[in-house]
């Protein structure tokens, strides 16, 4: 195992990269596909408006992008911080 | 060659295959039964992890599910947001520390964890009531689906089912469950995708179901969006708008959030990605797993919104170009008549699509009935089947008063009740005429609706057959894992043998195959519900215990079960409280409506609120009680770094 301090320091920065990876998850389905939608019915996405579009197919292209984006990013950290496999 | 015949051949080729399958990747070691030796290729894991987590609601009755409802198709993108969204969650804060722990059940990792053979049996608990509720659901869905496509009863369906999943599941394990399920996922993504493409091409022009959803209504030239022609033709039959706005947002939110959690937290999607070689692999499989359900979500939503606006432009073919009442509604003549229309005739035999020409005006008029309408014809249908049960010789003049009465009455609210600018008397309608539409039609009638050719309703069945049955088997190994593994070797005999556990596991699945068989011949009647308690658990219990042994070291073993158990009483009571008590009917307190639930919250959304109270209750009892040991502290160190997993496996 890596020395403490720079494992205490992978976490941190693994922390960190979740919570802003979470903050996008949230704003793009709760926010824009439910909460936001009334507010932004001006906003077209083809024939839908954006919340609708949101909550039914651009959310989930949402979810894709981020869990690769993290697995990427996680996979930089690891080799960073010498914690790979 | 007849429909029948086609079917028996597609669906006779898919089970060749997945028995062939089994044979080919026979399970040698408990490694193996459990884990699939670790073996499995992230992209080969999350196909298997599709098919698992797909199942026959998700197949069969979501697109109707979103189609049908009373509120409008938005209200039900909680489905949508909340079947997918829990693998973010599942790959940002479970998979990889569980892949790394590298043991084999969920609740092992909660034993070691919290240091506790009663954390590890609360968690065994949790699971076993998590999976049997679910795998009931499945079950029936098997034996349906056969019935529908093979012309066998659906008990002879149920057992045929359990019997193919008997052959690869005891067999293969985790091993023989994975690669079949790859073969199921194919299957069924293709049966579910043919007749979306075509239905998108004859509305929209558009070959991509994704954007025909958003794209031009083709039959009026395109300048009219297909979800803006949805919308004006349900409005002015009566029916809420189709992307109408939520009515209860913050039940909508809760209700999202309770299904992505319960997704993360349950047991049989969470052990999939102990099958994958390195922690790394585990956080991308969820990804992988995620573009394979996307596959088939994406497309859902446009299955559901074409099919209703079919559906409504079948039944009134005016709504095709214009208004749905600017021509008459269908006739029977045409039903009967016409070869393109037979498919009416063919599911209004399986029950699952009915109608009956109230005003015998010799058509089919479709329309949300007002409630009133509906009490007013209840109430004359009373008196006059009062009045025709009464005895020879008993006052006649009082039930012929009351039948007159009844009828004024109904005319009233015929009078009353309006469509467009015209009342329902007017118009010359005394009811909705097409009584029954199930949610399942809408995409097991898809390719008759579309005119496809038969052997894309064949895929269909073998399709619906494949999703029922790679989420039983997934559930099934599950719950005779945390049997053999948990419970025989966890407690009561921790010396077994290699051979004796592997031997245990394949009883136990045995065991759990007949105990799922006979409650799928048996339900309990709350089939509906299952779905509420199976997500709701799951959220309130083993989502939140697994991600405090991940992300805190300062609770302890007291604070985890005190939260789980808070957890499971205070989801299953509120759950109960609406559904009445073990979803027997009639022993409910409150009605479940939603002006009697609290805050608005309905049963469905409770896991949001329980997995809150979970955390809580944790949290505040490990404060007060003293800190986990140093070594259980040491692990949750290493579980958080990838470096070493491989080693980890070996135990």
């Amino acid at each position: 195992m890596a020395d403490k301090s720079s494992s205490n320091a992978y976490w941190a920065a693994n922390v960190r990269v979740i919570l802003i990876s979470l903050a996008i998850w949230f704003f793009c389905s709760f926010g824009l596909g439910i909460i936001l939608r009334p507010a932004l019915k001006g906003i077209h996405v083809g024939g839908a408006d954006l919340g609708f579009w949101m909550a039914q197919n651009g959310s989930i292209y949402v979810f894709l992008v981020l869990i690769f984006a993290y697995a990427a990013k996680m996979n930089k950290l690891d080799k960073e911080y010498g914690v790979e496999e | 060659m007849d429909q029948f015949t086609l079917n028996l051949i597609v669906v006779g080729a898919t089970f060749a295959l997945y028995i062939g399958i089994a044979i080919w990747a026979r399970a040698g070691s408990t490694a193996e039964f459990y884990a699939a030796g670790r073996g499995v290729n992230p992209i080969m894991n999350g196909m298997a992890t599709g098919a698992d987590w797909m199942s026959a609601a998700s197949f069969i009755s979501m697109a109707g599910i979103i189609a049908l409802s009373g509120a409008g198709g938005y209200q039900q993108s909680a489905f949508l947001m909340g079947w997918t969204g829990g693998y973010v969650l599942l790959a940002l804060l479970l998979a990889p520390y569980l892949r790394k722990f590298g043991k084999f059940t969920v609740p092992e990792f909660i034993g070691d964890r919290f240091y506790s053979g009663t954390a590890r049996l609360v968690a065994v608990i949790c699971l076993i009531v998590i999976s049997v509720t679910y795998v009931i659901g499945q079950m029936r869905g098997v034996g349906v689906t056969f019935s529908r496509f093979l012309e066998v009863s659906t008990d002879m369906g149920l057992y045929i089912g359990a019997a193919i999943v008997f052959a690869y599941a005891v067999l293969g394990g985790m091993k023989g469950i994975t690669y079949t399920q790859v073969a199921q996922y194919v299957v069924l993504i293709i049966a579910y995708t043919i007749p979306a493409i075509f239905i998108s091409l004859q509305l929209t022009g558009s070959f991509l179901p994704q954007l025909g959803l958003i794209g031009g209504y083709a039959p009026q030239g395109g300048d009219v969006s297909m979800l803006a022609k949805l919308d004006q033709v349900v409005t002015e039959l009566g029916f809420t708008a189709y992307t109408a706005d939520s009515t209860n947002m913050f039940n909508m939110v809760l209700f999202t959030m309770s299904l992505m959690i319960g997704t993360a937290g349950l047991p049989h999607v969470i052990i999939r990605f102990f099958t994958v070689p390195k922690v790394a692999d585990a956080r991308s499989s969820a990804g992988w797993a995620l573009v394979f359900i996307a596959l088939l979500y994406t497309v859902a939503p446009a299955v559901g919104s074409m099919a209703r606006l079919n559906l409504t432009t079948t039944f009134w073919p005016g709504a095709a170009t214009g208004s749905a009442l600017s021509a008459p509604a269908l006739s029977l003549a045409d039903i009967d008549g016409k070869p393109e229309l037979s498919w009416i005739n063919t599911w209004k035999a399986t029950g699952l699509l009915d109608f009956a020409d109230k005003n015998g005006d010799g058509m089919i008029q479709y329309f949300n009935e007002p409630a009133a309408v509906t009490a007013a014809n209840k109430a004359l249908a009373d008196a006059s089947k009062a009045l025709a049960d009464a005895a020879a010789d008993a006052d006649k003049a009082a039930l012929e008063a009351a039948v007159t009465e009844a009828t004024t009455a109904r005319d009233a609210a015929l009078a009353e009740a309006k469509l467009g600018d015209k009342s329902l008397a007017e118009l010359g309608l005394v009811g909705n005429e097409l009584t029954k539409v199930d949610n399942d039609i809408m995409v097991l009638a898809n390719p008759e609706i579309a005119a496809l050719p038969g052997w894309v309703v064949a895929l269909v069945a073998a399709g619906g057959l494949a999703a029922a049955l790679s989420t039983a088997a997934g559930l099934l190994l599950a719950i005779s894992s945390a049997v053999s593994h948990d419970l025989i070797k966890g407690s009561i005999n921790p010396n077994i043998s290699e051979k004796g556990e592997l031997l245990a596991a394949r009883i136990s699945m045995g065991f759990a195959i007949v105990v799922a068989t006979y409650l799928g011949l048996n339900p309990p009647g709350f089939a509906a519900q299952v779905v509420a308690l199976a997500f709701g658990l799951a959220a309130a219990t083993i989502f939140p215990a697994l991600m405090m042994g991940i992300f805190s070291k300062r609770i302890n073993k007291q604070g985890a079960i005190l939260g789980m158990l808070a957890g499971l009483v205070f989801t299953a009571v509120y759950i109960f409280l609406y559904l009445g008590w073990f979803f027997i009917p009639g022993t409910n307190v409150y009605a479940n409506t939603a002006a009697n639930h609290f805050f608005g919250i309905s049963p469905l959304s409770i896991g949001t609120v329980g997995a809150l109270v979970n955390f809580v209750v944790a949290y505040v009892v490990s404060s007060m009680t003293a800190e986990p040991p140093a070594e259980v502290q040491d692990l949750v160190e290493s579980i958080r770094i990838p470096k070493g997993a491989g080693a980890a496996a070996h135990h």
